[in-house]
């Protein structure tokens, strides 16, 4: 099949028509709820479009956003391309940030052009490692890797906590528990003036490697052959063990990429309450994007738009942040709903 | 050790064990159906939210364990219709299940935050003295009794009746059940029901008997424990008693050993389970026994 610019562009525009519903209509489903607790859904809806779209400082925030999600979400869609579901991103994220933590904590007196990159390939292998530690236990076929990476999301935060409240609790503030804030230059940098960070290229360059990898060479060939028939692609010749710990620990140090930039980009410290379920949330944006690196993008937009509702639901209207979650599942409940599209879990 | 200690830690693995155990035994039913279900944290949640609004506005827990388990149900529909009657992805349809159960139960439970409830009473077992140790071993609430019962009915339920046989069958291969006379989809949506129903009960025990306040996210990642528990115990309702029980025991070593203000980092303490149920189902792994229904996870689309 041929496909010229009008059939693109038709497909195009019905993909952009069903996203448009499924908006609208989640959108109505939350705002009933709101009113049912005796909120201003509207309020709250035109108070989050003035904020992101009505200054650049919002909309700078909706791309901090972005960043780990863009990030997590690679994470989740590599694995899936073979057939393995990591929803572990979020455990992957604290540790990517727990190593890159202690490289800036042990060698502060190194230059900023040596450190960062040091830190950026600590953030990675720690993901990587963890990840790495479910995709030995499933190459071994010794635990299903959703319900081991599942198990170790709830380690890693232990293992964060843990140091801050230990070895690394900062003298300054003993009242709060955090790490001592890193020297300046193992801080990433930051773009014009917001706290839009370098994590940006980070997340950038692998969702393009992403697509570069599964489109245009023979790795993504093997990948999918894996994906769609792993006995097929075994008698092929296709050494699939050695994919799958190689997949997982590159989708693990991406998510630990996430991780590495929030603590060296946006809080200069290793804190506790990192992520606010970037890891999960992640998970759900790749399956909503069907792996693709273009859906990827335009899923992470639209979570982020739905965070920002949270804020604004917290500050003006005293509705909890965590309130915005019935918004982000009535979406997935309706798309889900739709049709049974996506690529992981057969 | 002394007997405090030791009695405390009984006690406590018994209070917090009882919650895993509920919870464990509801996503048992719906995976004997072939049907996992990763919002179980949700529901927990919504149970405990649920569970607290009514117990703090009727002043009665056990009407607040009724809502729970009414919350729990029809919550768990939403998950059961996607998933049974339009067919969607297990995994994606329950880390959405979670979600709605964050958010859901941080809004039932806004207006209760900081408020304090009478909890459910504990029903000492009679014939001790107050203080003594038997007083102290044996004095739960009702919901830590009917415990061990609701195991062994679940395992009847599964194993002994004609309603368990067409669970089963449904759960290794729906399109068998189907050609038997049976309607799969009926009987995942019975399954899914009774589960949502369960782990309401199993969220409502951790904030009307345990805690006896409400705090956003309170179940603390104790639905995924409860999914594990599951293969801890191959899909059987009496086995999940054990495992419950042992991971209760952890919980409880940890409360008491801090509250005697031992030198163990609740962090490290905390790691335990999570650390205990990986070990665990390595072990499982290597025996190679593979009990799992065969269709788990597999939506039926119906046959040709």
């Amino acid at each position: 099949m041929r496909l010229d610019g009008a059939t693109l562009w038709a497909c195009a525009s019905a993909r952009a028509k069903g996203f448009a519903f499924v908006t609208a209509a989640a959108l109505g489903v939350f705002a009933t709820l709101l009113v049912a607790a005796g909120k201003d859904p509207l309020e709250a809806y035109i108070d989050t479009l003035t904020y992101v779209f009505g200054n650049a400082y919002g909309f700078s925030e909706l791309l901090v956003r972005m960043i780990p999600l863009m990030l997590t979400a690679v994470a989740a869609a590599l694995p899936a391309r073979i057939g393995l579901i990591n929803v572990g991103a979020e455990g992957q994220l604290y540790m990517g940030a727990w190593l890159a933590t202690a490289g800036a904590l042990a060698l502060p007196d190194l230059p900023a052009f040596v450190l960062l990159p040091l830190l950026t390939l600590l953030g990675f292998v720690g993901g990587g490692l963890w990840a790495l530690v479910a995709g030995v236990l499933r190459a071994l076929r010794l635990v299903n890797e959703t319900i081991s990476t599942l198990l170790l999301n709830y380690i890693a935060p232990l293992i964060v906590s843990y140091f801050i409240f230990g070895p690394w609790r900062s003298p300054e503030t003993a009242s709060y528990p955090q790490s001592p804030a890193f020297v300046e230059a193992a801080r990433l940098p930051t773009f014009f003036h917001s706290r839009v960070h370098f994590g940006l290229v980070y997340a950038l360059a692998s969702l393009v490697l992403y697509w570069l990898v599964m489109t245009r060479t023979r790795i993504g060939l093997d990948m999918r052959a894996i994906g769609g028939n792993p006995e097929a692609a075994q008698r092929l010749g296709i050494p699939i063990i050695r994919y799958i710990l190689t997949v997982m620990f590159i989708a693990g140090g991406v998510a630990g990429l996430a991780g590495m930039a929030e603590v060296t980009a946006i809080q200069g410290r290793l804190v506790s309450e990192l992520s606010p379920g970037y890891g999960f949330i992640g998970f759900l944006v790749s399956w909503l994007a069907g792996s693709s690196a273009a859906g990827i993008v335009t899923m992470s937009f639209l979570f982020a738009l739905i965070s920002s509702v949270g804020d604004i639901l917290q500050i003006t209207q005293g509705v909890p942040y965590a309130v915005v979650n019935i918004l982000m599942a009535v979406i997935l409940f309706i798309v889900l709903g739709r049709h049974s599209v996506g690529s992981v879990a057969r | 050790m002394n007997p405090a200690l030791i009695v405390g830690v009984v006690a406590g693995s018994i209070m917090s064990g009882t919650s895993l155990l509920y919870a464990t035994l509801g996503e048992v039913v719906g995976e004997r159906a072939g049907i996992v279900n990763l919002g179980l944290e949700g529901i927990m949640l919504i149970g405990a939210a649920s569970g607290f609004a009514a117990t703090a506005l009727t002043g009665s827990p056990y009407l607040g364990i009724v809502a729970a388990a009414l919350a729990g149900a029809a919550a768990n529909m939403i998950f059961a219709y996607l998933v049974v009657g339009r067919h969607a992805n297990q995994l994606a349809t329950g880390l959405s299940l979670m979600f709605f159960g964050i958010g859901m139960s941080a809004l039932i439970g806004r207006p209760f935050v900081g408020v304090l409830i009478t909890g459910l009473p504990r029903l000492p077992v009679p014939g001790f003295a107050p203080g003594e140790v038997g007083a102290r071993l044996l004095s739960y609430d009702i919901l830590v009794y009917l415990a061990a019962p609701v195991s062994l009915f679940t395992w009847w339920l599964i194993f002994r009746t004609r309603w368990g046989l067409g669970l089963r069958t449904v759960g290794e291969s729906p399109a068998a059940a189907f050609a038997a006379g049976l309607n799969p989809q009926k009987l995942q949506y019975q399954a899914l029901t009774f589960a949502g129903a369960l782990g309401g009960i199993a969220g409502a025990h951790i904030s009307v008997a345990l805690t006896l306040t409400w705090a956003e996210g309170m179940t603390a990642g104790r639905g995924f424990i409860a999914i594990a528990l599951v293969i801890f115990a191959k899909w059987n309702p009496l086995w999940a008693i054990a495992g419950a029980l042992l991971f209760g025991g952890v919980e409880g070593l940890q409360l008491q050993l801090q509250a005697a203000g031992a030198d163990v980092s609740p962090f490290v303490m905390n790691m335990t389970p999570y650390l205990l149920t990986l070990l665990v189902l390595i072990v499982w792994g290597w025996s190679r026994q593979s009990v799992a229904p065969a269709a788990l996870g597999r939506n039926f689309v119906g046959v040709e």
